[in-house]
């Protein structure tokens, strides 16, 4: 059983990696998942998160199963 | 409503001539079409840029998008919307996005354009990196959309 996290753009650069599974048996919260996986790196602020493609606050609970992501920003369309 | 996402250059004006041809059922049923066309610029923030990369969040982008659409559609009285986006590398006056919306008139048109823009802008995931003359960079802000 696990949650599986993404990480895109300059996340994903300055992280060195885009997806991982963490193996868990219970839920857990956003910050847990990211304090488990990446221990020496705190969370930039301006940091935005979905779980299962859909944005979240923060404080959300991840379930086993689900697709997490963390990702700057976002700088679509045209300037 | 038709939304795609493509790493093949963008033709706006050919994917809207080939769109209407085939939206027979709403012939004759719109007096507005409204077309906003995003295009690559060569300079940022007082660089060249030479080329840029636009990442995505693939399946959540085509959700968000939607999404964005479905609210658009309930705050004004539109027809249809055909949203086409670029990802992967771009060069210069090469097209990013093509939105156009129909419409009864002209009003609801203008509007809905410009709302599914600015709303693409702010939460749709894409991501723009710009590769310059020397090094690359990642945009982390988005602009009003004025000139400032």
């Amino acid at each position: 059983m696990s949650i599986t996290v993404r990480y895109f753009a300059s996340l994903s650069e300055v992280l060195n990696k885009s997806e991982e599974k963490l193996e868990t048996t219970t839920a857990l919260d956003i910050k847990e998942v990211w304090n488990q996986l990446n221990p020496d790196k705190i969370m930039p602020n301006n940091t935005l998160v979905a779980i299962n493609m859909a944005y979240v606050e923060m404080g959300q609970t991840v379930q086993i199963d689900d697709e997490l992501a963390f990702f700057p920003p976002v700088t679509g369309g045209a300037l | 409503m038709k939304i795609k996402i493509i790493e093949a250059e963008l033709n706006p004006w050919q994917e809207m001539e080939h769109y209407q041809a085939n939206m027979t059922t709403l012939s004759g049923k719109f007096g507005a079409t409204n077309i906003f066309v995003g295009t690559m610029r060569d300079f940022n923030e007082g660089d060249v840029v030479t080329s840029m990369t636009l990442e995505h969040y693939s399946g959540m982008t085509e959700k968000q998008l939607a999404k964005i659409i479905e609210k658009t559609e309930q705050q004004y009285a539109i027809l249809d919307v055909l949203l086409i986006h670029r990802v992967g590398l771009l060069l210069p006056n090469q097209p990013i996005v093509l939105i156009a919306v129909w419409a009864v008139h002209r009003g609801d048109a203008f509007d809905a354009c410009r709302n599914i823009m600015e709303a693409l802008k702010s939460s749709a995931p894409f991501w723009k990196k710009e590769n310059l003359i020397e090094g690359s960079r990642w945009v982390t802000k988005n602009t009003q959309g004025y000139q400032t």
